[in-house]
């Protein structure tokens, strides 16, 4: 640290009693029900995105079960081909827009600022914003489900099928506009949780010494605001040629449809990482954690985080193998695809290395942990295999690529993710999740998993195509789409016995002390749950494993006002203090204007004005959103200079 | 009926399930050797002993890992690229030419040949010969499907305004059923076809009958039959070489009872199922183009009649 104490003060158990009692009252979070609209705490905000997320995955679970039935025997009438045709679009476009992506930003939103120790989020208005259209979002594809304009032209939509001449009616707009939505909220997502990781570290942790969940987060948010726009690209032609009769994508006027391709998986391919990245951090969160010592490879696991995200940019041709492109050009996404196994790799070897030379304990996050081995690493093998032209073309748009999706997603993203919910489980209630029940859970899920998913590799290989609301016997697929019905039924009894747990462990979990796992980042040095304002008081960083090895004397960071919401915000690089700011009070506008910009999106499905009038109302709200505070203006302690905070070297309760 | 990667029946399929074996086999002894690592891993670090090892060792171990990964991933690139080098050296021009035009949800397969009169149209079912390779020309007509019959070749999309090239070489005989694979709408389950490979002189002989114009009905429940198809609507949208019905938009019946199957592979062709077919079409495959047509039962057992002497 180079910065030097301004003033030397003895920080005394009283001044910290009193400090605490001053953040909790400014940093109280507003009651009632314009509280709950106005809520702009992080943590709130965050377990909001995590547990909307988890219910829209039990739907897309429900809708995955559906399926499943639909084709445990050939030629069944349970679904006829139009309910099929919406459940599978309904599966595929929740899975990836309403849970995978929501729910790793929740884990952002609520995890972040306690991760690198600051006292809430940055630009937490727009959090909440982002918050309210995801939610419009989900609800509106249910509603218009159940109203029978649910989409049912897959979740990528190709034209011409989503095209205005195959596809009347608005089950393709209602796609096209919850992509709107969902990307909005992504976006959002994306630029709050990168201002967090550069503007509010605490001092002392320098960027090697974020932890690897920031750093995943970190790349996670870089990948969004580069990928993003192209999918936003294609579904606001792809609605224009709808509503509004451009021929982006018509080949009889000039248009393509190769180029919705194009765009479609610029986006799509990235979309892959961006589910699994976060995941990758909270790998190795998992692994340090219950191996008791440091990470092994740091360097090397970010290195491999960054090389994943661009690579991921190189790829999204292996989705359009069969669509005959050049075959130079097709070559070269052959090679591209091949290498992104070398990243995933290394992150592996750093993992088993970390195992091989810590003090492994057991715990239910551990074996969700070790479980993703199993599964992601099938997952991969069956990435190589797809990633060679001549082999993709036989098993391309076949169960193959079902299973090798979801031994890739679950594998590599939902066990790891399941193992932070039950690790991150007491910080979230103070209370401990119940081990039994969760070994349960884990046998079940893993179990389930692998009979759900292994026997679609044969079936692909049998010639089954994806996306078939039923088959004819004698093929040889009966025995197998069988098993995969009872392993989905299996997986189901694992979900619930999450949700069991959960409800048990909320009432009569044993009451958890602050680092129950003895992990060594920042989340765990506050209590379970942490109070509004995170942390108090709040020392300095002196490692990169600050709660195994930061001396008990690092200094104790003062001069941040307690009796308003004030945060410091540190420079990009090496976290040194730069200026205190205030940080935005509860405020119910970014409600508003999303409701407001809800409006505007779902009536520009039926006529193009709404893009005109409609947007008066969200721009009205912004300006209310915006308006600046006067205490802010008038405030002179404001000044950058005046606000540096001093840093007391003074050994403070430890 | 065979529909499976792994049993290969012609020249591009069996190079990519000799490519496919050879990746098997390779990611295979990788995934076992990757897990046993973990496994002994997972039983020191439960033991818990200090291993001793600095990280500066272990970051050794790791990029010699990494260097092998590197080497496995480059040898199944060449091997990759090997097997595209000789598909396409399997693709030869001046060879017997098949357009096949995909619609939503059957197969449209016209045999070209320099003089019109020449060509043959038939509908989800293609006769090849035995050792000689065909290029399939792909159209689509609506929306994009994709071709594919795993026994014999990898898929190739069919894409409206495109046209893609699909050589293929049956070197066995036998039926190779055939599927839709690119999600294609309503039916898209239903979109089934059948490759029929024979010997040249089999074949020759098929597409000498395919030639001709439609068999002249006998019966006169046949000839009944024919009267009822060119009244009603059935002309709309079906050719029969030989009579009025010239529809251009479902498919050719001409030689309709030498085909095995009905509503592109969702049924075998009996008169029981054509009987079932043309009195609901919307309850064997709904959502599909036909429409029900009223008929009294005698006037669809007299359609029946005639389709089934279409030979």
């Amino acid at each position: 640290m180079s910065l030097t104490p301004v003033v030397q003060l003895e920080v005394t158990e009283d001044h910290i009693a009193s400090e605490s009692r001053a953040l909790s009252h400014s940093w109280a979070q507003p009651r009632g029900v314009m509280g709950f609209l106005s809520e702009v705490d992080h943590k709130r905000i965050g377990l909001r995105f995590i547990i909307t997320a988890l219910v829209f995955f039990a739907l897309g679970g429900v809708l995955a079960a559906l399926m499943r039935i639909q084709l445990a025997v050939p030629e069944n009438q349970f679904l006829g081909p139009d309910l099929y045709n919406q459940v599978f679009t309904m599966h595929g476009t929740t899975m990836m827009f309403l849970f995978a992506v929501p729910v790793f930003e929740g884990l952002a939103i609520y995890f972040i600022p306690l991760m690198v120790g600051a006292r809430t989020i940055a630009l937490p208005r727009l959090a909440a914003f982002g918050y309210w259209m995801f939610l419009a979002g989900g609800v509106f594809l249910y509603v218009s489900f159940f109203l029978n304009i649910g989409p049912d032209n897959g979740w990528f939509s190709y034209v011409p099928l989503a095209g205005p001449e195959f596809a009347p009616g608005k089950r393709s707009d209602t796609w096209a506009q919850l992509i709107t939505f969902t990307e909005v909220a992504s976006l959002v997502g994306a630029i709050v949780t990168i201002v967090t990781i550069f503007k509010y570290r605490r001092p002392g942790m320098t960027l090697d010494r974020m932890p690897m969940f920031a750093w995943a987060e970190l790349v996670t948010s870089f990948m969004i605001i580069f990928a993003m726009p192209a999918v936003m690209l294609a579904s606001t032609s792809l609605i224009l040629d709808r509503l509004v009769g451009t021929h982006f994508f018509n080949q009889a006027q000039g248009g393509d449809p190769i180029l919705y391709q194009h765009l479609f998986w610029f986006f799509g391919h990235p979309e892959v990482y961006l589910i699994f990245l976060p995941a990758q951090g909270l790998m190795s969160t998992l692994i340090q954690t219950f191996s008791s010592r440091p990470i092994v490879g740091y360097v090397a696991l970010v290195t491999a985080l960054v090389a994943t995200a661009f690579m991921g940019f190189g790829l999204w041709v292996h989705h359009m193998f069969a669509a005959g492109l050049p075959e130079i050009g097709t070559s070269f996404f052959t090679a591209a695809s091949m290498m992104i196994a070398i990243p995933s790799g290394v992150q592996i070897f750093c993992w088993i290395a970390t195992i091989w030379s810590g003090k492994v304990r057991l715990e239910v996050p551990m074996l969700f942990a070790l479980g993703y081995f199993v599964i992601f690493i099938l997952g991969g093998m069956t990435g190589i295999m797809v990633a060679s032209v001549p082999l993709d073309l036989q098993v391309h748009d076949t169960y193959f690529v079902v299973a090798h999706l979801h031994y890739v997603l679950i594998g590599g993203a939902v066990f790891p993710l399941f193992g932070a919910l039950h690790y991150w489980f007491p910080k979230f209630t103070g209370r401990m999740p119940s081990h039994r029940l969760g070994l349960i859970s884990f046998w079940l899920l893993f179990i389930g998993f692998n009979l759900t998913f292994f026997p679609m590799h044969q079936l692909g290989l049998n010639g089954m195509p994806r996306r078939v609301y039923t088959y004819l016997p004698g093929l040889g697929w009966e025995t197998l789409n069988l098993a995969a019905a009872a392993g989905a039924a299996l997986m189901a009894l694992g979900a619930l016995s999450i949700v069991i747990n959960a409800i048990v462990s909320l009432r009569r979990g044993e009451m958890a002390s602050r680092n129950p796992w003895n992990a060594a980042t920042l989340e765990w040095s506050t209590s379970s749950p942490p109070p509004p304002h995170n942390f108090y008081p709040e020392r300095v960083i002196g490692s990169r494993d600050p709660l195994w090895d930061d001396p008990p004397d690092q200094p104790i960071i003062e001069g941040i006002r307690s009796d308003r919401r004030e945060v410091l915000v540190t420079r990009l690089l090496d976290a040194e203090p730069d200026h205190r700011y205030h940080s935005p009070e509860p405020n119910v506008w970014p409600f508003i204007t999303a409701v407001f910009t809800t409006i505007m999106l779902i009536g520009s499905m039926y006529t193009p004005w709404a893009v005109v009038w409609g947007s008066i109302p969200p721009f009205i709200t912004l300006i209310a959103w915006f308006w600046p505070r006067r205490t802010d203006i008038n405030d002179e302690s404001y000044p950058v200079e005046k606000a540096r905070p001093q840093l007391n070297e003074a050994t403070g309760p430890a | 009926m065979l529909q499976s990667v792994l049993e290969s029946a012609g020249i591009q399929a069996a190079r990519v399930e000799s490519e496919w074996w050879f990746i098997f086999r390779v990611t295979t002894v990788v995934t076992v050797i990757v897990l046993a690592g973990l496994a002994v891993a997972v039983r020191r670090g439960l033991r818990g002993r200090d291993t001793g090892a600095s990280e500066q060792r272990m970051l050794r171990y790791i990029g010699i890992a990494g260097a092998i990964t590197v080497v496995i991933l480059f040898a199944i690139l060449v091997r990759s690229i090997f097997t595209s080098r000789a598909l396409a050296s399997e693709r030869v021009s001046d060879v017997m030419q098949i357009e096949v035009m995909a619609y939503q949800w059957w197969w449209s397969v016209e045999y070209q040949h320099p003089e019109p009169e020449q060509r043959v149209r038939t509908a989800n079912e293609l006769h090849i010969p035995v050792g000689k390779t065909v290029a399939i020309k792909l159209l689509a007509s609506d929306v994009i499907h994709s071709f594919w019959v795993p026994s014999l070749a990898g898929k190739l999309d069919a894409i409206p305004g495109h046209e893609a090239v699909l050589w293929l070489r049956a070197d066995r005989a036998g039926v190779y059923r055939g599927q839709c694979a690119e999600y294609c709408g309503f039916q898209h389950a239903h979109m089934a076809f059948v490759v029929i490979a024979e010997p040249p002189d089999d074949f020759e002989r098929w597409i000498q009958a395919q030639r001709k114009t439609a068999n002249q009905p006998q019966s006169p429940i046949e000839q009944r039959g024919l009267q009822l198809v060119q009244q009603r609507a059935c002309v709309m949208c079906h050719t029969i070489r030989g009579t009025a019905a010239g529809g251009r938009i479902a498919p050719d019946l001409t030689h309709f009872a030498t085909r095995s199957t009905i509503a592109a592979g969702t049924l075998p062709r009996t008169p029981e199922h054509v009987n079932a077919w043309i009195s609901d079409p919307q309850a064997i495959k709904p959502g599909n183009r036909m429409p029900t047509i009223a008929l009294a039962p005698e006037d669809r057992a007299a359609i029946v009649a005639y389709l089934e002497q279409l030979r």
